[in-house]
């Protein structure tokens, strides 16, 4: 009983956001092992698991940059348009201004960028709600996008098409393996140890008890395992694919966002932002600076997410980028974010964004249509966050946290004075 | 009073939440028009058991039993208990700001003629409710055109639209000056003679001893005792004694202040409303601080006590016009709060919850939250240090938590204080802006506060500590301003220093503050 509880406490780092995470993640294993099943196998090969991360790169992508948005307490319904009105130009530049390709790419993120400004100075510097000036900003680029492209598809470069359709490159010995893929593996797992080492190091510098080393190993091993299973799978695909250059610009991102989420001064200063702007603001936070900052930032993305998408379909088209928003923002809200803004984490929105993804297309390898996988996805949508409500509103923490309840009965009271809910309706949220 | 019949009988009274037992056993008994005063610190128990009352936490949510009128009631809703005549009034009012008073009356109970509603009738019906609280007011005129004080009135007359019979006041002067709580009090006292029952909670000592008839006292969630006013001679170290369980002997504690020079100082300061630029809301105000010495503000709210602290404060109020701010013999110009923190200056907001801490954080991110550069090395924070920081505040200052990654919306008042009193703490100021510190405090926490704020001083620092309770800033500062109408009307040395004099400077301009 009590080795449950050091699990449930320790296995992802141990305070209550921790857990709705572990809860998040539970999820998606269950998600993935339902339709391992039911489709006898295909979810878990390696041709599907490299299709499912190329086709959902740039909604992950968009989505690193939606939880910071949110987490600022904005919105942004822009990001598929303006991805289609960077996608388009630098489509363009490339056929008829015959921009090499890495200069193209530059020249996308600074669209995205020189967007971002125009979009962060009406909601930062004249105060206008984020989601009135990305409303303007859907239609304007949209119309932009098919403006400029006089509603047609431009075609890109062989070149260009890498960072959409790319692999890891082949060489060394013949190991019938990608060895690229596998020294990726072998580099994420040496992380994980490190990662594991340094934290029980810093827990330790803080005074507190690090997770008894049963449990530290437990989650090493586990991590481990799942990094070797998913190299394997990867490096083992079709001759020439292996794990897709997407694939690497998504996880450079969600490593260096997560760690500037988390461990600077910027990043806290969303956090403060969004949990209570005046406080923040009497804290010497510079509001302004974080809004304009994030929309910009989240502009940026969306540029990137559009070339990507360009480059795998080939060609830019005026449908480009229809409904990402509301991709990118349900895989936030799925990952943990409150609406209200303050909380949220990227991890959180990128497991939020592969319990969409595996959901989506674990349905399409059964042969639902279209139309049943929408009306799914939106009842997991209003299902994953309504539980999370509920169990809030019930004093309890999340998904896990009422799983575990029947063995959390030795817990020690919390220090007294009974919450305070009522007073200050809490966050709508759904952190834990 | 044991012949007047029992209005209001609770019986053993138990409220569980998970983990914590916020009620056991406690019993209240209230009898036919009194006044009856429920005391006890924060986390005491007060508010759950009026929520127990009024049906928020409906029956069946808590053990025992609640006899209302001699029969046994059985509240489902907030709904049920109000059609039975019982009508709480939350600390935080429930009013709708953008609608009129008439409108806020009834809200939810409107008159009706054929489905519509007959504005005739509510205003005609809102007048006469608004006469018996003594508001006299368009009853068309919006709610945030009007002060806080004719607010909680509004509050009243539409408990009263409701046919109460007893009326349960939560904190109804917390956010009051001295003049519309006399006003709510004699109201009060009114209602008694008109054979309305009322329940209050109050953290003020001073108006519980003088209005209420019997009081009951909480602790820890269990009922201390319940005193008779007249009967037992109860006075304010009574009811403090049964509150903490000991008697304190001071409510300040022993200090010989260490006052050294001049080092801050403020000349000619004007700064015009934010929104209506015609309305200048300092005019040419000057003070000084010393060295080790606490400097009080005193003055009625809408004085203008709060917009001067923050326009100081790097002009976080207000359109600043004009003035100088002098620091250890030269002039600094704060533009920006950060500025303002760079310069060693810190201002404790009077609102801790709505604009002093981000309710969302735990403790270790809210202590260092307003200097992260102490904890960071090129913009990346130090987990360690940040620990340590908050670590050491809340041995300091005694925070009552287990932990600093303890949540603070989860922590009482007083500690919620003490969190913000560190984040300011870790800023290293020089000058500390300490605004209604002891807001919503109870008497134990207050002590320890203003043992914190001398301890301050005697480091060197300044501080200055605004404050509607009169008795507070005699009992802690060592000189104080008082502030009428945007303009500095007053210095008196702590020796000088009564009630009367500091109310006498407070409202000194020819009128009276109209709100």
């Amino acid at each position: 009983m009590s080795r449950l509880k050091d699990l449930q406490k320790n296995l992802f780092g141990g305070t209550t956001s921790n857990a709705r995470q572990f809860g998040m993640i539970f999820t998606l294993v269950a998600i993935v092992v339902l339709f391992q099943i039911l489709t006898d196998g295909l979810t878990l090969r390696s041709d599907n698991l490299i299709a499912l991360f190329q086709q959902n790169s740039y909604i992950l992508i968009l989505a690193i940059g939606m939880l910071m948005v949110i987490v600022a307490g904005h919105i942004d319904l822009s990001v598929g348009s303006v991805a289609a009105f960077a996608g388009i130009l630098v489509a363009k530049s490339m056929t008829e201004w015959d921009l090499p390709w890495p200069a193209a790419i530059v020249f996308g993120l600074a669209i995205g960028a020189a967007i971002g400004a125009w979009q962060g100075f009406w909601v930062a510097y004249i105060g206008v709600p984020a989601f009135i000036v990305t409303l303007a900003g859907m239609l304007l680029f949209r119309g932009g996008n098919q403006f400029i492209g006089n509603a047609s598809t431009v075609p890109v470069p062989e070149g260009f098409r890498e960072i959409g359709s790319g692999f890891l490159p082949e060489f060394g010995p013949n190991t019938g393996y990608n060895n690229a893929t596998l020294l990726l593996g072998l580099a994420a797992a040496l992380a994980v140890v490190w990662r594991e080492i340094q934290s029980r190091k810093t827990r330790r510098a803080m005074d507190a008890d690090p997770a008894p080393m049963w449990i530290s190993i437990l989650r090493m091993a586990i991590m481990v395992g799942v990094i070797a299973f998913a190299a394997l799978r990867f490096a083992s695909g079709r001759v020439g694919t292996s794990f897709p250059i997407s694939g690497i610009i998504l996880l450079v991102l969600v490593i260096a966002y997560s760690f500037y989420t988390r461990n600077t001064a910027g990043g806290r200063h969303i956090y403060a932002v969004g949990g209570n702007s005046r406080a923040a603001e009497l804290s010497g936070v510079k509001l302004k600076r974080v809004n304009f900052f994030v929309m910009m930032n989240m502009s940026v993305l969306a540029a990137l997410a559009g070339m990507i998408f360009v480059a795998r379909s080939a060609a830019s088209g005026p449908q480009d980028g229809n409904g990402w928003e509301l991709d990118a923002i349900a895989a936030v809200f799925i990952g943990g974010a409150a609406v209200a803004g303050g909380i949220g984490t990227i991890s959180g929105s990128i497991v939020g964004g592969l319990v969409m993804a595996v959901l989506n297309n674990g349905l399409q390898l059964m042969g639902v249509g279209t139309d049943r996988v929408q009306i799914i996805k939106g009842l997991v949508l209003l299902l994953a966050v309504a539980i999370d409500v509920y169990n809030k509103s019930q004093g309890r923490f999340s998904i896990i946290g009422s799983l575990m309840r029947p063995f959390r009965r030795e817990d020690s009271a919390p220090p007294a004075s009974p919450p305070d809910a009522e007073r200050e309706p809490a966050k709508a949220a759904v952190s834990g | 009073m044991s012949d007047v019949p029992i209005l209001l009988e609770m019986r053993s009274i138990t409220k569980e939440f998970p983990g914590v037992k916020a009620l056991s056993d406690v019993n209240l008994v209230v009898r036919a028009g009194e006044i009856h005063a429920i005391c006890g610190e924060n986390g005491a128990g007060k508010s759950t058991l009026m929520k127990v009352l009024s049906g928020v936490y409906p029956h069946g949510t808590y053990d025992g039993k609640i006899i209302y009128q001699g029969s046994e009631s059985k509240f489902s809703d907030i709904r049920a208990s109000e059609n039975a005549g019982i009508v709480i009034i939350h600390q935080e009012l429930a009013l709708i700001p953008g609608m009129s008073i008439a409108e806020n009356i009834f809200l939810g109970n409107e008159p009706r003629k054929r489905g519509a509603i007959d504005w005739k009738a509510a205003n005609r019906m809102a007048l006469d409710l608004m006469a018996r609280v003594g508001l006299e007011e368009d009853p068309d005129t919006l709610i945030k055109d009007i002060g806080v004080g004719k607010q909680q009135l509004v509050e009243i007359a539409k408990a009263f639209a409701k046919d109460v019979k007893l009326l349960i006041l939560d904190e109804p002067t917390a956010a009051l000056n001295e003049a519309d709580s006399k006003h709510l009090l004699d109201l009060l006292r009114g209602f008694r003679s008109r054979g309305i029952t009322s329940i209050m909670i109050s953290h003020k000592l001073n108006e519980i001893e003088a209005i209420a008839d019997q009081i009951t006292i909480l602790r820890d969630g269990r009922t201390v005792e319940t005193l008779d006013v007249k009967a037992d001679g109860v006075d304010e170290d009574r009811i403090v004694r049964g509150m903490v369980g000991r008697e304190l002997s001071s409510r300040f504690p022993d200090h010989t202040p260490k006052i050294g020079e001049v080092f801050f100082e403020v000349r000619d300061w004007n700064v015009r409303h934010p929104i209506s630029a015609e309305r200048q809301v300092c005019k040419n105000e000057s003070f000084v601080v010393r060295r080790g010495e606490i400097v009080g503000f005193a003055g009625l709210m809408g004085a203008g006590r709060t917009e001067l602290a923050m326009s100081v404060f790097g002009r976080s109020y207000g359109v600043f016009e004009s003035g100088t701010i002098i620091k250890d013999g030269k002039e600094i110009v704060l533009k920006s709060v950060a500025d303002a923190i760079d310069n060693g200056l810190a201002y404790v907001s009077e609102d801790r919850k709505a604009i002093g801490l981000n309710l969302l954080d735990d403790i270790k991110t809210s202590t260092v939250a307003a200097k992260l550069s102490k904890i960071s090395h090129h913009g990346v924070l130090n987990e360690v240090e940040e620990y340590q920081a908050a670590e050491s505040y809340r041995k300091e200052l005694r925070t009552k938590a287990p932990t600093v990654d303890e949540s603070v919306s989860k922590l009482s008042g007083g500690n919620q204080q003490k969190v913000v009193l560190a984040k300011w703490m870790f800023t290293d100021p020089d000058l500390l802006i300490l605004d209604e510190p002891t807001r919503g405090i109870d008497v134990g926490a207050k002590y320890e506060i203003y043992g914190i704020i001398q301890r301050l001083a005697d480091q060197g620092k300044g501080v200055i500590v605004i404050s509607s309770e009169l008795p507070e800033l005699i009992g802690l500062c060592d000189r104080i301003y008082t502030v009428f109408e945007g303009a500095i009307t007053g210095e008196i040395a702590r020796a000088d220093a009564t009630p009367e004099t500091l109310m006498k400077q407070m409202t000194s301009t020819k009128k009276m503050a109209t709100r």
